[in-house]
């Protein structure tokens, strides 16, 4: 069971998780892996937390991943990487982008958006990849492509190749929007941690 | 072919293999993929229904001319569809008929958690369990052959972890079936009390076949690890259950939750010393052990409330918990919101402002029970909202008719909302029913229905007149309404308090989330002119926020609707284009 790698995708509903997770399944099940995916739709997709697992390794059981299992935990919000930590095991890393999207606890005053939160999982021992994806984002031509950004950092965490990535952005993605996804990949890929 | 599918789209996979000619369903998180991947094929024929008992009479009805048929729906939904399935299960089918009931353990989406496999037990019909998306197509394959050969309609339960995970199929071909003769047969297709009496008989006699079945025909199957603890699971939990504890337990691995094999269960029992029944929600499996005396571990350690997952088996089998990372900080709490834009928001700024009761309902608008709106007092099941107002109204009395009004969408008003309207008319209440019509169903994710004009395929097709249906049942004043206009729409639900007779306001605008929905520009803060007094936030609006002091709107997320704009003292919120 070891064998298992287990990738925690967490954002706010409406990011973009889903297609992030699917690209993940969809690349590790190219590369001869068995692979579950675990998707939340419904209610959680409404602005809340949202979280989606994948897992993939020489035989995959549980589609879900539990405290203390996630090798890593892809944050699209910085809120969002400090409230799915429990999930990360020991020697796990955390790849954040470090836009904040203040929940409505915080808009409406009954809460405060924490400070510090990259130090506090930094302190806790996680490893720590941050970038600001939304920028990236922009500067690839949408600020849609924020996911894409993010699963090209989380590719080079994972190990991976480039080109079996860009290969299912081809497959995946409509064709006037191809290139303007390969170039958010890469510069989330090549992004500074 | 290989594909990563969903447990859902896996399920629709294996219609289309069964050679399914006729599916019909109403949406529910988590079993909606089902039909609208079914509707992929052009081979089946698929449709939205106005409701889950419609749904089920149309798949009867499918049965009945020879077609295998289908129809798919969450937990809740069965309640609706209990009334056909319960006799169809004595009437049996001609073509194969198969139900699938997705279920909702720890309520990610639903307003309860029962247990369906307690449906099946007291319908008395066979319910297969899948484990995995390659289950989920094998099983609904194996469920028409079931079907056919016991002369049953057949149950697939369906977890939201087994619908909504993606894992890997293998692909075949589909097998064509000829429509099978239809013929005309009342001993056994009109329930009369006369032929019922024989056909109950009948069914008793299937449920030991049945029985029978799950003994030998592989659908439920010992794994042997030669251990001392012995574990029986069925569904995503066996997989929880691997995942936690390995080869180090045997496992009696259930496909088919009813009825169970009574042989295969001694027979496991005998290779443990220890037996436990791990199941979430209700002791289904556990209770029938005992009543076999079959010592088992079950309720007493395991909970019989949320989800499970191989922490929760680890917890409380091994009394193992994992050592975590947590930040010092508190982390506020991130509950869903209504969208950007989305037409509910005004609707609900207008009733907390008037205090009224709110009788509410099931879908995206349930959400306006939450801060900062907090504008719901009651939600119960779909359509509730009007016939529960109706009620408060006839307990509280006159007065409470000027301050009460019931919020249904348009979806959940043609599911079971017109027979409660029909209430309000026939029996007198000066109820105001406000319906928030989006124009789609949203809350499942977009589906179409008898109100847009299309069909699951996106075919043009009739639309139910709104207007013309609450004036045709009874209902004196109709009016319709735009929720952005917050102005226009607190003087209707102002003069439809006050007026005589039933009212209904149709509040319509189209969901911000629509492709076809052109949005505005975003509305942008004139940061001088604002003085930091919090009215917009009280909308609860994601795309506004505080920033040392001042509020700011979010141009990646305001999709311009304006229902801020008319809330700021200082009209210190404008058009981006205005502004610049």
């Amino acid at each position: 069971m070891s064998s298992v790698k287990s990738v925690l995708i967490v954002g706010v509903g409406g990011q973009g998780t889903l297609l992030a997770s699917r690209l993940l399944g969809s690349a590790m099940m190219d590369l001869g892996y068995d692979v579950k995916v675990s998707e939340v739709h419904g209610m959680s997709q409404r602005g809340g937390s949202v979280e989606t697992y994948v897992r993939y390794g020489d035989k995959v059981y549980s589609p879900v991943i539990e405290h203390g299992e996630a090798d890593i935990v892809l944050a699209f919000e910085q809120l969002e990487a400090a409230r799915f930590l429990p999930y990360l095991k020991k020697g796990g890393t955390v790849v954040v982008n470090t836009q904040q999207i203040d929940p409505m606890p915080v808009v409406t005053g009954s809460a405060a958006y924490p400070q510090g939160l990259l130090e506090s999982i930094r302190n806790q021992g996680a490893s720590l990849v941050a970038l600001d994806a939304l920028a990236l984002a922009e500067q690839a031509g949408s600020s849609k492509a924020v996911n894409v950004v993010l699963i090209g950092a989380m590719a080079r965490c994972l190990g991976t190749e480039q080109e079996i990535w860009l290969k299912t952005i081809e497959k995946t993605v409509p064709p006037k929007f191809v290139e303007m996804n390969k170039k958010a990949f890469v510069l989330g890929y090549e992004a500074e941690a | 072919m290989k594909e990563l599918l969903l447990g859902n789209e896996a399920v629709a996979r294996g219609l289309y293999e069964a050679g399914v000619r006729v599916v019909s369903s109403y949406p529910g998180t988590p079993s909606t993929e089902i039909t609208e991947a079914a509707a992929n094929y052009d081979e089946i024929y698929c449709e939205w229904a106005p409701n889950e008992k419609v749904a089920a009479e149309v798949a009867a009805g499918a049965s009945f001319g020879g077609a295998r048929s289908f129809c798919a729906m969450k937990h809740v939904g069965l309640n609706v569809a209990a009334d056909p399935l319960f006799t169809m299960s004595y009437i049996g089918v001609n073509g194969g008929m198969v139900l699938a009931v997705a279920d909702d353990p720890g309520m990610h989406s639903s307003q309860n958690e029962q247990d369906s496999r307690n449906y099946a037990i007291a319908a008395k019909l066979p319910m297969l369990e899948p484990a995995d998306s390659a289950e989920c197509c094998a099983f609904t394959k194996l469920a028409y052959e079931v079907s056919e050969q016991f002369d049953t309609p057949v149950m697939l339960r369906l977890s939201t972890r087994i619908s909504h995970s993606r894992s890997i199929v293998e692909l075949a071909e589909r097998t064509e079936l000829p429509l099978k003769p239809y013929e005309k047969n009342p001993a056994k297709n009109v329930m009369l009390p006369v032929f019922a009496t024989k056909k109950h008989v009948l069914v008793e006699e299937r449920t030991l076949a049945l029985a029978q079945w799950a003994e030998t025909s592989g659908i439920n199957r010992i794994e042997d690890n030669g251990s001392e603890i012995g574990v029986i699971a069925a569904g995503s939990v066996y997989q929880y259950a691997k995942e936690a504890l390995g080869d180090t337990v045997s496992y009696l691995k259930l496909g088919m939750v009813n009825p169970l094999p009574e042989g295969l269960v001694k027979k496991f029992a005998g290779l443990v010393k220890k037996v436990y029944v791990i199941e979430e929600l209700d002791d289904v499996i556990e209770t029938f052990c005992r009543k076999l005396g079959v010592p088992v571990v079950g309720k007493e350690v395991f909970p019989r409330c949320g989800e499970f997952s191989q922490s929760v088996i680890r917890k409380c089998m091994l009394g193992v918990e994992p050592e975590i990372m947590q930040v010092e900080q508190p982390i506020p709490m991130r509950p869903p919101v209504m969208c950007c834009g989305c037409p509910h928001r005004g609707v609900f700024y207008v009733l907390k402002k008037l205090k009224v009761y709110v009788s509410g309902d099931i879908g995206c608008y349930t959400l306006g029970a939450s801060a900062p709106l907090s504008a719901m007092d009651t939600s119960i099941c779909m359509g509730a909202s009007v016939s529960a107002l109706h009620g408060y109204n006839k307990a509280v009395g006159r007065e409470a008719e000027k301050k009460s009004v019931a919020v249904i969408g348009d979806s959940t008003f043609i599911h079971s909302g017109v027979t409660s309207l029909i209430d309000i008319a026939y029996n007198q209440s000066n109820s105001v029913v406000i319906i928030l019509d989006n124009s789609i169903t949203g809350m499942t994710g977009h589906q179409q229905n008898p109100t847009t004009g299309y069909t699951i395929k996106g075919d043009p097709t009739a639309a139910v007149n709104l207007e013309a249906l609450c004036r045709s049942v009874g209902i004196p004043n109709v009016r319709v309404c735009d929720p952005y206009n917050l102005k226009e729409m607190e003087q209707a639900v102002r003069e439809e308090l006050a007026s005589e007779g039933a009212s209904v306001i149709i509040s319509r605008r189209p969901c911000a989330l629509l492709k076809y929905v052109k949005h505005k520009p975003p509305l942008r803060v004139e940061t001088e002119k604002c003085i930091g007094c919090k009215s917009c936030l009280g909308i609860g609006c994601p795309a506004i926020s505080m920033r040392q002091g001042k509020a700011v709107i979010d141009y990646t997320q305001c999709v311009g609707c304006g229902v801020c704009e008319g809330l700021c003292p200082k009209k210190a919120i404008t058009a981006q284009e205005a502004a610049e």
